[in-house]
């Protein structure tokens, strides 16, 4: 009972609505894309990216840019775009073309903050930016509106393109062989990828949004067989976790991204187990 | 007019041209097999039919009410599809995709379609298993089912065997083999597997260093059919 008292008592102070709403939004768009992501082999590339919209913070704070979004959108969904299109057929494959992307981008970042940051607790900022604020405190109206938008947008275009996702998902030659636009396809998944990490960012931090793209996907692909349920079932799984992981930070006043991942986790084990059991009976 | 014409056409795979001067076609009932060594540019000539891939030069051109995209192809399998979560059906089903258009959602006539096939290749009660637990033969007729979604002209088969055991691979060319007879589905098969070929085919083409296109009759006599055959005892 005092459990609940506290979240309502804290659910008044518009900043925690405002990390509730944002955070459900963005798991919720974060793992229907996980799905596409991980089943094409491209687990990490929320990882990856997240550490090149750092770099971009950096950049951004550099050359005192007041709205850093401007720097870092466009930069990641480049990123995006390169890592996904050069993942067939280059000499640099895939995964290695995302980890060279992933510790280049983290390293000039935080080289860049360290010799012109203005603030004393450089160490400190960098540990935000990679883990997230402890209790997202920073997100405002702006950033409801736009993650609102975001998950509305890939609603939308799951809604229209579902069926073209899942042909380009499982065999993407036999798609381009009848005639559907792979590559727009890709291209369109790496922007919205894009998107999702660099609004998560404030969220559960760079280090983190891996986790929400990974997790859930992969408990769902634990227990349903058919690709309908496995997209709708991770996208509950995620919108549970943040919830669940949410509360809990706030009840027991732990770092919010480390909470929802670390639910993320639990849930992830929870459905190995009855996926092997229901695979005895 | 033949289904698929191929004149002078050269290919190359990462800048190295493996192919050059290679002519043949593909006419209505037909049952080619593309034979060669590895590396001898059987994937890439593939990739050429399909669209996939630009020739160097020369030219692939589609005739008797075949277009482009009305070739059912059969991909080898890869690693992403082996643990793929979804259900035979939903697989079929994007075998139509390219009737759809810009309508997002499959209609009554293609989900008829999707079930006529099930049907036809007798897996109809496999339709809400999931295709990872499938063993190999049965992806492989899944994958078949959906090629014949997106045609009813001409299949084609890339190594459509590698894998499978010797019965599963007997099945497997039966089945071929009636669509090709029965159904009268021009059938264009790359493969590895020269004596099946020889068996099924009436067409082959020899591509590498020596190149061979022709009846199977004809290959026969060939020196590049005699090596490649090896003493040919099972012919």
């Amino acid at each position: 009972m005092e459990a609940i008292n506290k979240i309502l008592y804290y659910l008044e102070f518009p900043f925690v609505r405002y990390a509730l709403i944002v955070g459900i939004l963005i798991a919720l768009c974060a793992s229907m894309l996980g799905v596409t992501l991980v089943l094409k082999r491209y687990s990490m590339i929320g990882d990856g990216l997240s550490h090149v919209a750092f770099g971009a913070t950096a950049i951004a704070a550099v050359f005192n840019i007041s709205s850093d979004i401007l720097v870092t959108l466009p930069v990641t969904a480049i990123c995006a775009i390169i890592l996904l299109k050069t993942g067939q057929n280059a000499r640099v494959k895939g995964d290695s073309a995302i980890a060279m992307f992933s510790v280049a981008a983290l390293a000039f970042g935080y080289l860049l903050l360290n010799m012109t940051s203005t603030s004393s607790n450089v160490s400190g900022d960098v540990c935000t930016t990679l883990f997230g604020s402890v209790s997202i405190l920073t997100l405002n109206e702006t950033d409801v509106y736009l993650a609102m938008a975001l998950s509305v947008v890939l609603l939308i275009v799951f809604g229209i393109f579902y069926n073209k996702i899942f042909a380009v998902t499982f065999d993407e030659n036999f798609a381009k062989a009848t005639g559907i636009k792979a590559e727009a396809y890709n291209m369109m998944i790496a922007v919205i990828t894009a998107v999702v990490i660099v609004l998560a960012m404030n969220l559960v931090g760079a280090l983190l949004i891996s986790a929400l793209i990974v997790f859930p996907a992969l408990s769902a692909m634990r227990l349903f067989k058919r690709f309908r349920t496995v997209i709708v079932g991770a996208a509950c799984i995620a919108v549970v976790c943040a919830l669940l992981g949410m509360f809990i930070s706030i009840l027991a006043g732990t770092p919010t991204g480390a909470t929802i991942v670390a639910a993320n986790f639990v849930v992830y084990i929870l459905f190995c187990v009855i996926g092997t059991i229901k695979g005895r009976a | 007019m033949a289904y698929i014409k191929c004149e002078n056409v050269s290919l190359a795979y990462e800048g190295q041209t493996v192919v050059s001067d290679l002519n043949f076609e593909v006419n209505k009932g037909d049952y080619l097999c593309i034979v060669g060594e590895n590396g001898s540019g059987k994937s890439t000539l593939v990739k050429a039919m399909l669209g996939l891939k630009s020739v160097g030069s020369g030219k692939i051109t589609f005739g008797d009410g075949l277009g482009r995209k009305e070739i059912g192809y059969l991909p080898q399998q890869t690693v992403v599809q082996r643990d793929f979560p979804a259900v035979v059906e939903e697989i079929v089903l994007s075998g139509c995709l390219s009737k759809c258009g810009f309508r997002p959602f499959y209609n009554k006539a293609e989900k008829m379609l999707a079930a006529d096939n099930l049907k036809r290749l007798e897996i109809e009660e496999l339709a809400g298993r999931c295709y990872r637990e499938l063993s190999g033969g049965q992806q492989q007729r899944v994958l078949l089912a959906r090629a014949l979604c997106a045609t009813g002209k001409l299949l084609l088969l890339d190594e459509p065997v590698t894998g499978l055991d010797p019965k599963l691979t007997k099945e497997f060319y039966d089945i071929v083999e009636d669509l090709n007879k029965k159904d009268e589905i021009t059938v264009v098969m790359v493969s590895h597997d020269v004596n099946a070929a020889v068996k099924y085919a009436s067409h082959i083409l020899h591509v590498g260093t020596q190149l061979f296109f022709g009846t199977k009759e004809d290959y026969l006599k060939t020196q590049a059919g005699k090596e490649f055959i090896g003493t040919g005892s099972l012919v």
